[in-house]
């Protein structure tokens, strides 16, 4: 057990991250996630109003659908990432941990009379991950089959009232579920009892984002960074690219429209030794022009992986790079992301 | 086979005529978790007591490992650079990480005795 963002989270359970993560792309693992914050937006215009803080267009978001996107500081920085989910009569809205006492008062700021945020702290959140997830938490609620990649549905399941997310942030097919907290581990039991279903921990969640080439909010993304820098402008909506309306828009237009100074790339080093968060890097033989922001080992890959931040001339596909882990200059070069490939639910 | 001896960074020395072999002990290599890269110091190399000489990477994270006395590294383990699941499989084996010459003996026998290094180990859970 680890801290967290104030909680106590389990790095591994008995199989250890290398087995956790290759288990979770051959079969299901099961994620506890209940840090995550959970909110609810009520009222006339709410898309509307968190349109005000995300460049994410929210009122094209159907009911029973979910998207990612980000919120915005005044400078143009990443406040956070986050999905929200149209339920119909309100939106649902998961947030990071580590930034949800950012986020809620961020949102409360650009809401109209009539609109309310409630957050809740009371609600679990359980993603079962992997080819084989759907069809195992479809044996107790068989509707879930029949969602797509970012459908969202509510579901009982084994007698636990859920909202039923197909997504998550493993780069395999699988579901996020929110549950009563007071239910959650009855919950996570019965999905525990099905075949092919592993509980992992935190250290393989970070493996399998990393390998699906995903940013983690504090290492990838923090508020000196941008949706252009950060390779997330398929998170900008077209009619968003077009009214520039929301927080801190100035600098994203301006960086769509003459290139960021730097660029969230993939880094693959060459060789077994992994180069961690903070390893500072070279153009090969010359100068710096940037920095590892999550790397390690791909249990998928059988190799070290890595994404970071590089001056946007030294950013070039292939680009040969020299890695500087522990004052050794270790060769690399910019990859293409993610490093396994995506198996959503199309 | 001669006994171990174990430092409190868990690092333990196995002295065998006038050649030390050191490596990480069980309690290590399950604390890391898989072991995916080792860094081992050359042949030849001088070491001082408690320089850290080689790194060990685990899917988790890099840690140095020291030198639990001061001596002239005379090779290092070619099959856990190959191979470095061995750390975990055999940490006391064939997982060694690297062998030292020139050792003091006197300062090997002053390191803690395996019931000394379980005792030490019940203080940290």
């Amino acid at each position: 057990m680890v801290p967290f963002a104030g909680y106590a989270m389990p790095v591994q359970y008995p199989l250890g991250i290398m087995g956790e993560h290759l288990h979770t792309r051959a079969a299901a693992g099961l994620f506890d996630v209940s840090h995550m914050g959970q909110a609810e937006l009520v009222g006339e215009g709410a898309a509307a109003a968190l349109e005000k803080l995300t460049p994410a267009d929210v009122q094209a978001l159907k009911p029973g659908r979910q998207r990612y996107g980000l919120l915005m500081t005044e400078a143009g920085g990443i406040l956070d990432d986050f999905m929200v989910t149209n339920l119909g009569d309100r939106l649902f809205l998961v947030l990071n941990a580590s930034r949800k006492h950012l986020d809620i008062p961020a949102i409360e700021a650009v809401l109209p009379a009539g609109v309310k945020l409630t957050p809740l702290p009371d609600r679990a959140l359980i993603a079962l991950q992997g080819p084989a997830a759907v069809a195992a938490i479809a044996t107790l609620a068989p509707g879930i089959a029949q969602l797509s990649f970012m459908g969202v549905g509510r579901f009982d399941i084994a007698g636990v009232p859920a909202i039923v997310s197909r997504s998550g942030y493993t780069g395999e097919d699988g579901v996020e579920v929110s549950v009563p907290a007071e239910q959650a581990e009855t919950f996570a039991r019965a999905l525990l009892a099905l075949p092919g279903v592993q509980p992992a921990g935190l250290g393989a969640r970070d493996s399998l984002r990393l390998e699906a080439g995903l940013c983690l909010y504090g290492n990838d993304l923090d508020e000196t960074t941008s949706p252009v820098e950060a390779n997330l402008v398929w998170t900008i909506g077209k009619r968003r690219r077009m009214a520039f309306d929301f927080l801190g828009a100035d600098r994203v237009r301006d960086e769509l429209d003459n290139g960021p100074k730097r660029l969230r790339v993939g880094i693959l080093p060459e060789g077994r030794q992994p180069a961690r968060g903070h390893t500072p890097v070279h153009a090969r033989g010359g100068e710096a022009v940037g920095e590892i922001t999550s790397g390690g080992f791909g249990p998928s890959v059988n190799g070290p992986v890595a994404m970071g931040y590089l001056a946007r001339h030294a950013a070039a596909d292939n680009a040969p790079l020299d890695l500087m882990v522990r004052g050794k200059a270790l060769p690399g070069r910019v990859a293409a992301l993610p490093f396994t490939p995506h198996r959503y639910a199309r | 086979m001669a006994e171990l001896r174990f430092t409190k960074d868990h690092e333990w020395v196995r002295l065998e005529g006038d050649v030390a072999t050191i490596g990480i002990t069980d309690h290590a290599q399950n604390a890391l978790g898989d072991v995916v890269f080792v860094d081992l110091p050359e042949a030849g190399r001088e070491v001082t007591e408690g320089e850290a000489c080689a790194v060990v990477e685990s899917v988790k994270a890099a840690s140095d490992v020291y030198a639990p006395v001061a001596g002239r590294v005379v090779e290092a383990n070619a099959a856990v650079a190959e191979n470095p699941a061995l750390i975990n499989s055999d940490p006391t084996g064939d997982g060694w990480f690297f062998k030292l010459t020139a050792v003091d003996e006197a300062a090997i026998a002053a390191l803690m005795d395996e019931a000394a290094y379980a005792a030490f180990l019940e203080t940290l859970a």
